[in-house]
């Protein structure tokens, strides 16, 4: 017990006088995500908007392939990476392996399905309220798409969200492409695993602490600003 | 310069819809021309919405032919609009549901904002030209649907049962929106099982029974004494089978 709140407390001190050490992890790690979360949104926010509204051979086999991908394991998706990534592998002369850059690519290829199938749901709801309408007044498929998607904006805000959430809290993937190197690719899920195993509980703590706070913010901001915007635009 | 082609008439030929199975639209052939206020009028489930929709391009015949006088495309600049029986509005003010119309047809982004306000002003929703559109009332919402139909001066106006759900006195203010429409020159045909909106609006009225044409009259004849025993039971308020 006493432990336990020993370590609470140096992790909270930690965090109060922004050890630098910690800043450093939750810098790389928000850089790391939020990068993935970018390039995750501008593939899967298009994609979900064209499986929505687009009709084609597939479509429904599609939609069960995306849905599944959400529960996409993060350690396959570092492995496959990784092959990709390792010096044999078909982008092996990129030597990125190790590097931010490979973790980025990891964490984008986790979330895009999560991303685009949120938003295919989004927009497939919407869709259905507004196809009759926009048939009427002559949109081509593309402007219907792009109506929608700024239609459905604030559901897409949780989409990502949800997105960058995932990204965030995996351990699986940026352990395997990034590798954990202390200043270079240790990010907080990964700082989180290795200081608990070394019995370095205050610094994990205190990740820990960060780590779930800013999910938790981000999710009821996100959260707050849908709701006002149901009451605003209905 | 010659003048661009009228869209009418509009011509269908054995024009059948079926839908799981069943036939909504039974070998309809009809010529709605030009000018008149056309009302079809039937019984729920007639098929009169399914027609509506045929003609208007949002549903593809199963068998039969559908031809405008003038080519028209079903994406892009049309000219011809409709307002449902539940207008969909965007999530956007009332002024900017009038003015995507007039985007998605191709109208300058200058001449959009004017439009948009006369349209609003028309349909007397000047003062909610800011207000989210889905959060106004359904009478509202309807005038803004009419106004957002209006703003692209469609040569033909289809309505799907425009005042279905609204009380009388928003009703009213669609009817002397639509008289106003037809007054400005656009074809108006509108779907109504409202017998005295018929009578109220209709220089013609299409009689729907059973996914067909039962009777074509002018109006005064149809209400003085309709030719077919259905429309006859239909105007006494019988139930029709």
């Amino acid at each position: 017990m006493d432990t336990i709140q020993l370590a609470f407390r140096e992790a909270l001190a930690m965090i109060g006088q922004l050890d630098p050490q910690l800043v450093e992890i939750v810098l790389l790690s928000l850089r790391v995500s939020l990068t993935a979360v970018v390039l995750a949104t501008l593939v899967g926010l298009p994609l979900g908007a064209a499986i929505a509204v687009a009709h084609f051979p597939g479509r429904k086999t599609l939609i069960v392939v995306l849905n599944a991908l959400m529960g996409l394991p993060p350690v396959v998706v570092g492995l496959v990476v990784y092959l990709m990534l390792s010096r044999a592998g078909p982008l092996g002369a990129l030597g990125i392996l190790f590097t931010p850059a490979a973790m980025i690519i990891a964490q984008a290829i986790l979330i895009t399905p999560i991303i685009a199938a949120l938003a295919r749901q989004a927009v497939e709801d919407a869709w259905r309220e507004y196809q009759e309408q926009l048939h009427s007044l002559g949109a081509w498929p593309v402007q219907s798409a792009l109506t929608l998607l700024w239609d459905t904006k604030f559901s897409l805000v949780t989409t990502v969200l949800a997105g960058f959430g995932r990204a965030a809290a995996e351990v699986g993937a940026v352990i395997i492409v990034g590798g954990n190197i202390d200043g270079v690719t240790r990010v907080m899920t990964t700082a989180i695993a290795l200081e608990t195993s070394k019995g370095d509980l205050p610094l994990a703590l205190g990740l820990g602490i960060i780590l779930v706070t800013i999910v938790l913010t981000l999710n009821a901001a996100a959260y707050l600003m849908k709701e006002a915007a149901q009451r605003r635009y209905g | 310069m010659r003048a661009p082609a009228s869209l009418l008439p509009l011509t269908l030929e054995h024009v059948c819809f079926e839908a799981g199975g069943r036939r909504i639209i039974d070998d309809v052939s009809l010529v709605i021309d030009g000018g008149s206020r056309t009302v079809i009028l039937g019984p729920n489930g007639a098929g009169k919405s399914v027609l509506l929709r045929l003609c208007h391009g949002l549903l593809a015949p199963t068998a039969g032919r559908i031809e405008w006088n003038a080519r028209e495309r079903t994406s892009g600049p049309r000219k011809q609009a409709m307002v449902f029986q539940r207008p969909v509005m965007l999530r956007r003010s009332a002024l900017a549901n009038v003015a995507y119309g007039m985007k998605v047809a191709g109208v300058g982004a200058t001449e959009r904002g004017a439009r948009a306000r006369a349209a609003l002003e028309r349909v007397g929703l000047t003062h909610l030209a800011g207000r989210p559109a889905r959060v106004l009332s359904g009478g509202e919402q309807q005038r803004l649907a009419l106004a957002r139909a209006w703003a692209l001066n469609p040569e033909v106006l289809f309505l799907d049962e425009p005042t279905a759900s609204l009380d009388p006195g928003a009703t009213h203010e669609i009817e002397a929106a639509i008289a106003a429409i037809h007054a400005g020159g656009t074809k108006i045909v509108m779907v109504t099982h409202n017998l005295g909106q018929a009578r109220r609006l209709a220089d013609e009225v299409l009689f729907m029974h059973n996914g067909r044409i039962a009777e074509r009259a002018h109006a005064d004849r149809f209400f003085a004494g309709p030719a077919t025993p259905e429309a006859a039971a239909f105007l006494k308020g019988e139930l029709l089978w």
